[in-house]
């Protein structure tokens, strides 16, 4: 049994103003292994953050089941971490306090919190930024703030929905590699949603590219290249290619369907 | 000492209208081109308001220095209309705009008596509750309580449903959602109806000591209207004015206390 898994997932958005009904997500499967980094891509549309959002427990399958560790997932909880494509700090939290929001919750005491913040804030390089409130930070320092929350909800599993999707080319390229380092060292898995083939690449253990709605699963590519990734070697390029290729059919696809 | 009256000249711009307008007052009063059973000099108003604050020359008479006691049987009132329509207003704002049974349940009935202006129910206000302390903390709960509750549900309807998934991601259940993410991020909006709300508060005292109380700021005001003391009309004006403006600033202080993160950083961040 893998760690992640789900199974003969069916989701129809219903829409009672038109009285018409959306596939959104016809019959996936997907299965994900401990210390993998799953790359969800695909365009916008074809349900890859919904079915992010099925694992972290806001939404829910129309039929099919998603379980973590072998618990069948019934709602949002702090045995799984997720960064949000917006940081969604507390604006009024400084960043120790909004790292540690979890423990907040079960009602830690302040010394008990920062104490388990530390290791958490250090890893995503903010030291020294404990008390600076969100309003003081920079889109990536926040996004920071967000991973390290994550984290701190437990390592083992974290769910992204395309973090870095807001932040500049260079904060981006910086950011990835850092996520790299922290999944090696925290030996997470990861369930990463973007739009971008390269992310895909740079980051995934496997890619999975999805087709245009309904979404269904066009093809999972395990990824073996050395890490850091070049992106300008052949190993890389070639799969590239094929994963453009993917995308190209794809949205003729799409614009046959329309 | 010179640095506060280089500071005062430095701001000469500000006092000039003011203080020309003092000094043309006190002239035509002391010329006698105002009457003085019309418009006391400022001088004599203020000497008259200090001795009723200080009682040394009896000129306030009956009231000659009681102005502490008057100015504290206004504040009380406030203060305990006030209280009470910031701890409902707020508990009831929050309801209203958390769940929508509440709201659908509750708030057609609370619209409908929100038109209603608070003075309308002193006649009421004084059967119910006789003439002493009740009515007029009755008339500021009135006046203050609804521009309170409209604020309220306002912050809260407005909060940002990303902190709340964020949230729920981390374990909240309902009421830590409500305690630890809708009442903070409401927090802004709620101090807004706070603030519109201590006007009111001080406008509706005064009203109701007129009518309704034997003691207070309003009734000194409208018991020297009687005996055509204007210089204690106008020196209970100012007093209302200053304690008036006071509250707002003591509310404004706690204000920019709590919501010290708002003023924080950039406009990139301002967005997280």
């Amino acid at each position: 049994m893998s760690f992640i898994e789900l199974n003969h997932i069916v989701k129809v958005f219903k829409d009672p103003q038109r009285g018409t009904d959306m596939l959104a997500i016809d019959n996936i499967d997907l299965s994900v292994e401990k210390k993998e980094l799953v790359c969800l891509l695909g365009p916008s549309g074809c349900g890859k953050s919904t079915l992010l959002n099925m694992i972290a427990g806001f939404e829910k399958p129309t039929s099919g089941e998603v379980k973590v560790d072998g618990k069948l997932i019934t709602g949002p909880g702090a045995d799984r971490g997720m960064v949000f494509q917006q940081p969604n700090l507390m604006p009024w939290l400084p960043v120790w306090d909004n790292v540690a929001f979890a423990l907040k919750l079960k009602g830690l005491s302040k010394k008990d919190r920062q104490a388990a913040a530390q290791p958490f804030i250090e890893a995503v390089k903010l030291n020294g930024f404990e008390n600076h409130l969100p309003g003081e930070l920079s889109g990536g320092m926040a996004q920071r703030v967000g991973i390290a929350r994550a984290l701190l909800q437990n390592p083992a599993v974290v769910l992204m929905d395309e973090p870095f999707a807001a932040l500049d080319a260079q904060t981006k390229l910086d950011m990835q590699e850092e996520l790299v380092t922290i999944w090696q060292r925290y030996s997470s898995t990861i369930v990463f949603v973007t739009h971008s083939v390269d992310e895909a690449l740079i980051l995934g253990t496997q890619v999975v590219v999805m087709t245009h709605r309904p979404g269904k699963i066009r093809e999972t590519i395990a990824i073996d290249l050395d890490r850091p990734r070049d992106i300008t070697s052949t190993g890389f390029n070639d799969i590239k290619r094929h994963v453009l290729d993917l995308i190209r059919q794809e949205s003729v696809l799409a614009k046959q369907d329309a | 000492m010179s640095s506060l009256w280089s500071d005062l000249w430095g701001q000469r711009a500000r006092f000039a209208v003011p203080v020309f307008l003092l000094l043309l007052w006190e002239f035509l009063a002391r010329i006698g081109y105002l009457p003085p059973a019309l418009l006391p000099a400022p001088s004599r108003v203020f000497m008259t308001w200090g001795d009723w604050i200080f009682g040394f020359d009896e000129s306030a008479q009956d009231i000659s220095g009681r102005w502490l006691g008057d100015a504290l049987a206004s504040s009380t009132r406030v203060f305990a209309g006030y209280s009470l329509a910031g701890v409902l207003g707020v508990t009831l704002g929050v309801s209203i705009g958390w769940w929508r049974w509440v709201e659908k349940t509750i708030e057609p009935t609370l619209q409908m008596l929100r038109p209603i202006p608070p003075v309308s129910w002193i006649p009421l206000a004084i059967i119910w509750f006789g003439i002493a302390n009740k009515p007029a903390i009755f008339l500021v709960f009135l006046g203050s309580f609804f521009p309170i509750l409209m604020n309220t549900i306002h912050g809260v309807k407005t909060v940002n449903r990303d902190l709340l998934r964020a949230a729920a991601m981390a374990g909240a259940n309902e009421a830590q959602l409500l305690r630890f993410v809708v009442l903070p991020a409401a927090m802004p909006s709620i101090f807004a109806g706070l603030r519109i709300g201590v006007g009111t508060a001080w406008m509706l005292t005064v009203t109701a000591e007129m009518v309704a109380v034997k003691s207070g700021l309003g009734y000194s005001l409208w018991d020297s209207y009687y005996f055509l003391r204007y210089d204690l009309v106008i020196a209970s004006m100012i007093s209302i004015g200053l304690l008036g403006f006071l509250t707002d600033l003591l509310i404004k202080s706690i204000m920019n206390r709590l919501l010290r993160w708002q003023h924080a950083g950039t406009v990139q961040g301002s967005r997280a």
